[in-house]
C-alpha cells in the first residue's frame, strides 16, 4: 500500500487544468497561416507539392479537411506557408476548414451552425460511440487518449460508451471502407435520436490520401451532415476536446 | 537443374533483376519451400502472386535467421493450369499466404485445410464471397453456443469480428474474421506515384507503427533507387523506432492493467506514454512520428537539444515505469489474471509463423534487428529479450523488459550519433527506381517483423507492392491462445497481443 502511495506521489498531478490553454511543442502542426502576398507561382508550386490536393491552385487556400499536415508546403515555401501550433482547428461547417491567404485570426466555430437541441440536451452529458471505418489506429488512439489521466475528457461528462443504445452520437474515424459501410449505417441507426455525428481525422472528413480508392464507400458521409469536423492526421486530443467544448458551449 | 534453386539477398541490399530470381517447376518449388522451412532457423517472410507478362508469378521469400540472408525464388503458372498442391499441411505457417493468393487470384490450393477469405479486397477473384457469408467453422451440438463480437467493439478500437464457440464459459474455438479495414493500400502504392504520397501512405498502413512501416518503405525505395544514407540518419531512424516501441509497450501496460481493473497501473502508464509520444512530437511535430521518416534524408534531423530532451524524458520515464511495473507484476490479483492465461506454446508459435513479441514470449528468438539487421543495427548489436511461458504474463513482462532494453539501446545510439559525422540532407522525392527489379525490406516494428517488397517494370514504375504486417501471422496465435480459456479472459489475451486490424486488412 505504501508503495502505491509513493508511486502516486511520485507521478504527481497529471491532469491538464486548462484544456483551452495547454501549450504544445513548437513543432506541432495545427492551424496554418498563409501569407497574404503569396504569388501565383508560389501557389502553383505549393499545389504541386501537396500530396492530397488540399491546396487550392487558384488562390492557395488550404483545406484542413484534406490536409495530412505533412508540412511539405511550409518546408518548401516558408515565407508563404506556416503551420502554427494552434490546435483549435475543429469546425462545425465543412467550408470553415478552408484557410485562406491572409487569414491569421484563430478559428472560432460558427455557432449558428449548431442545432439548438445539441447544446440543450448534451451540454452536461455527452456519450459517444466510436466507429473506426478504415482508420489507421492513430486517430483511435488519440480519441482514447482524450479520456486518459492527462486530458480527462470525462470531467465534462463526455465519454465513449460501449453500445450505440447508450450513445448520443457517433464519432467516425477512417476513410469509410466498403467493408465497414454497412456496420456504420447500422450503428448510426441504433443510436437514439436526436444524435450528433463527429468526423475525426482527415481520412474521415475527406478520404485523405485514400481518396479514389475503390475500396472506399463514402455514401454515409455524403448523405449525412456532420455536426463537428476535427481535422488532423491524427487529430490531437486537444483538437478533439476543444472542438467538443466549442460545440457544447462549455 | 544446375542453377541454384534460390537467389540470396541481404535485408535492404541492392535489388535483384526479376530475371535473376530462379523460376522453379511447381514440384521443385513445393519441395524447396518444404526443405527450407524444415530448418527451424528459416521462416517465410513473404509469398505472393502477381500477374506478370500474362502469367501468374509466385514469388516466395524465406529468411534464414542464422545467416541473415533472404532466399528468393519463384514459380509460374497460367490461370487455368491444374490446382497447386497446398504447402499448408506440411508448413502451417504458409496458410495465410496461400489464403491470400487464393482470395486475390482465385488460385486453388489442393489439400489446404482452411482456404478461407482473408480480407475481402475490392478486386478479389470471387465477388460472390462477401463479408456476410464468411464460412465460420461450426460444431453441431446442443451443449455448445456461439458468441459473436464485433465488427464494432466496445472500446475505441478498430473493427473485426470474433466468433467464439463456447462450452459454458469455456472457449473451445475462436475464429477471427477480418477485412473491415481494407482500404486497398497495396494498390494505392501503384496508383499514387508521387514519392511523398507513398511515404504518407506507408505511415498510414498502421498509424500506431508509423515509424516501423515508414522505415520499411523508405528502406525499400532507397534500395530500388540506389540511395545511400549517412550513418547519422540511420542512427536517428533506429532511435525513432525504439521510441515507438517504448511508447506502445507502456501504453499496452496501461491497457492490460485497465483490463484487470488495476487503476494505478493504468493511469500511471497512460501518463508515461504521453511523456514519450510528446517527446516524439517535440522532435518532429507529430506524436506518432508521422513525417519523420523519409527516403534519403530527413525534414527533422536530430539535434543536440532534441537528443538531450529524449535522454532526460527517457530517464524519468524508465525510472517511474520500473517502479510501477514492479507493483503491477507482483500484485497477486493481477498475476492471478495473467499467469497461465492465454498460453501459446513454442511449437504453436513456430507452426503458425508467429513473429515479434508473440514469438519472443514463447522462447523463439525472432527479431530482425539481430537476425537481418537494417540501418544502424548493422553496427549496433541488439540482444533481444525472450521469455518462455507464452502466456499473458510473458507478453506483459516482455514489454517491461523491452522498454528497459530499448531505453538502453537509445542511450547507446545517441552516444554513437554524437560521434557520427552529421550530413543528413533533405528528403529525396525525385528518384528513379531500377527497372525490372525486385527489392525487399524488413524492419522490426514494436509488434514484430514488417516486410515490404516491390517489383518494378521496364520503366522503373512499381507494378506490385506487397506489405506484410506482423499481425498477419499473429492473429492465428491469438485464436489459439484463447482455446480452453474462460471467455472472460479474452480481453486480456487480446490486449496482450495488441494486433493490428488495419495492418492486416491493408
Amino acid at each position: 500500500m505504501m508503495k502505491e502511495i509513493r508511486i502516486l506521489k511520485d507521478h504527481g498531478k497529471q491532469y491538464i487544468p486548462d484544456l483551452r490553454k495547454q501549450p504544445v511543442s513548437e513543432r506541432f502542426r495545427g492551424r496554418p497561416v498563409i501569407s497574404s502576398g503569396i504569388s501565383a507561382a508560389e501557389i502553383e508550386r505549393a499545389a504541386t507539392i501537396c500530396p492530397v490536393d488540399a491546396i487550392d491552385g487558384r488562390n492557395g487556400a488550404i483545406d484542413l479537411g484534406r490536409c495530412t499536415f505533412c508540412n511539405e508546403c511550409a518546408l518548401a515555401l516558408p515565407e508563404s506557408y506556416h503551420f502554427t501550433n494552434d490546435y483549435r482547428i475543429a469546425a462545425t461547417g465543412r467550408e470553415d476548414l478552408i484557410i485562406r491567404p491572409g487569414q491569421a485570426d484563430p478559428l472560432r466555430i460558427d455557432e449558428t451552425a449548431i442545432r439548438p437541441e445539441v447544446r440543450k440536451l448534451f451540454r452536461r452529458s455527452l456519450k459517444l460511440r466510436q466507429v473506426s471505418a478504415g482508420g489507421d489506429n492513430s486517430c483511435e488512439m488519440e480519441l482514447a487518449a482524450s479520456g486518459n489521466v492527462n486530458f480527462d475528457l470525462g470531467r465534462y461528462g463526455i465519454e465513449f460508451v460501449a453500445s450505440p443504445r447508450h450513445a448520443d452520437g457517433i464519432v467516425i474515424t477512417g476513410p469509410v471502407t466498403e467493408n465497414m459501410s454497412e456496420a456504420l449505417e447500422i450503428c448510426y441507426r441504433a443510436v437514439p435520436s436526436p444524435k450528433v455525428i463527429i468526423l475525426v481525422g482527415t481520412d474521415a472528413i475527406s478520404g485523405g490520401l485514400f481518396t479514389g480508392s475503390p475500396a472506399l464507400q463514402r455514401r454515409f458521409i455524403e448523405h449525412h451532415k456532420a455536426d463537428l469536423y476535427v481535422p488532423g492526421n491524427p487529430a490531437h486530443p486537444l483538437t478533439f476536446i476543444n472542438g467538443i467544448m466549442d460545440l457544447l458551449g462549455l | 537443374m544446375n542453377q541454384p534453386s534460390y537467389k540470396e539477398l541481404k535485408n535492404g541490399a541492392a535489388p535483384v533483376m526479376i530475371t535473376e530470381i530462379p523460376v522453379l517447376e511447381n514440384y521443385l518449388f513445393h519441395e524447396t519451400v518444404k526443405d527450407l522451412l524444415a530448418d527451424k532457423s528459416n521462416h517465410c517472410v513473404s509469398y505472393y502472386c502477381q500477374v506478370y507478362s500474362g502469367r501468374l508469378k509466385f514469388i516466395c521469400c524465406i529468411a534464414g535467421d542464422d545467416n541473415g540472408s533472404i532466399m528468393i525464388f519463384s514459380h509460374e503458372m497460367r490461370k487455368d493450369d491444374p490446382p497447386l498442391k497446398s504447402l499448408t499441411p506440411d508448413c502451417p505457417a504458409m496458410h495465410i499466404f496461400e489464403r491470400e493468393i487464393h482470395e486475390n487470384q482465385g488460385v486453388k490450393f489442393e489439400g489446404h485445410p482452411w482456404l478461407k477469405p482473408v480480407r475481402y479486397p475490392t478486386d478479389r477473384a470471387d465477388r460472390l464471397s462477401i463479408m456476410d457469408n464468411y464460412p465460420f467453422y461450426q460444431i453441431e451440438s446442443e451443449e455448445l453456443h456461439e458468441v459473436g463480437v464485433g465488427p464494432i467493439h466496445a472500446g475505441v478500437i478498430e473493427p473485426g469480428h470474433f466468433r467464439f464457440i463456447c462450452n459454458g464459459e469455456k472457449v473451445l474455438h475462436l475464429e477471427i474474421q477480418l477485412g473491415y479495414q481494407h482500404r486497398g493500400i497495396e494498390k494505392l502504392f501503384i496508383d499514387k506515384t508521387e514519392a511523398l504520397q507513398q511515404c504518407i501512405l506507408a505511415e498510414n498502413i498502421a498509424g500506431d507503427t508509423a515509424i516501423g512501416h515508414g522505415l520499411a518503405h523508405a528502406q525499400l525505395i532507397e534500395s530500388l533507387a540506389g540511395i545511400e544514407v549517412c550513418e547519422a540518419l540511420q542512427i536517428e531512424r533506429c532511435i525513432a523506432l525504439e521510441m515507438e516501441r517504448i511508447a506502445i509497450h507502456i501504453g499496452d501496460t496501461a491497457a492490460l492493467s485497465g483490463d484487470v481493473a488495476y487503476q494505478l497501473g493504468q493511469v500511471t502508464c497512460e501518463a508515461l506514454r504521453t511523456m514519450v509520444i510528446n517527446t516524439t512530437q517535440y522532435w518532429c511535430g507529430n506524436r506518432f512520428g508521422k513525417g519523420l521518416v523519409r527516403p534519403g534524408g530527413s525534414n527533422y534531423p536530430l539535434t543536440d537539444k532534441t537528443a538531450d530532451e529524449i535522454l532526460t524524458v527517457l530517464g524519468e520515464v524508465v525510472r517511474r515505469y520500473e517502479n510501477v511495473t514492479g507493483c503491477i507484476y507482483t500484485l497477486p490479483s493481477v498475476l492471478g489474471r495473467f499467469e497461465d492465461i492465454g498460453t501459446v506454446t513454442g511449437q504453436q508459435a513456430r507452426s503458425t509463423g508467429a513473429v515479434g513479441m508473440a514469438a519472443r514470449s514463447c522462447g523463439i528468438l525472432r527479431d530482425t534487428r539481430m537476425t537481418h539487421p537494417f540501418q544502424y543495427y548493422r553496427s549496433y548489436r541488439v540482444d533481444p529479450v525472450t521469455l518462455d511461458s507464452g502466456d499473458v504474463l510473458a507478453r506483459g513482462m516482455l514489454r517491461v523488459l523491452e522498454v528497459k532494453a530499448s531505453a538502453d539501446i537509445i542511450r547507446g545510439l545517441i552516444d554513437a550519433w554524437r560521434r557520427s559525422e552529421k550530413s543528413v540532407g533533405k528528403p529525396l522525392y525525385d528518384y528513379r527506381l531500377r527497372p525490372d527489379s525486385f527489392a525487399i525490406s524488413l524492419t522490426e516494428g514494436w509488434r514484430g517483423e514488417i516486410c515490404h517488397s516491390a517489383v518494378t517494370d521496364s520503366e522503373g514504375n512499381i507494378t506490385h507492392y506487397k506489405i506484410k504486417d506482423p499481425s498477419q501471422h499473429n492473429w492465428m496465435a491469438l485464436a489459439l491462445a484463447v482455446r480452453n480459456q474462460e471467455i472472460s479472459d479474452f480481453p486480456v489475451c487480446n490486449k496482450s497481443f495488441n494486433l493490428s486490424y488495419c495492418g492486416h486488412d491493408l
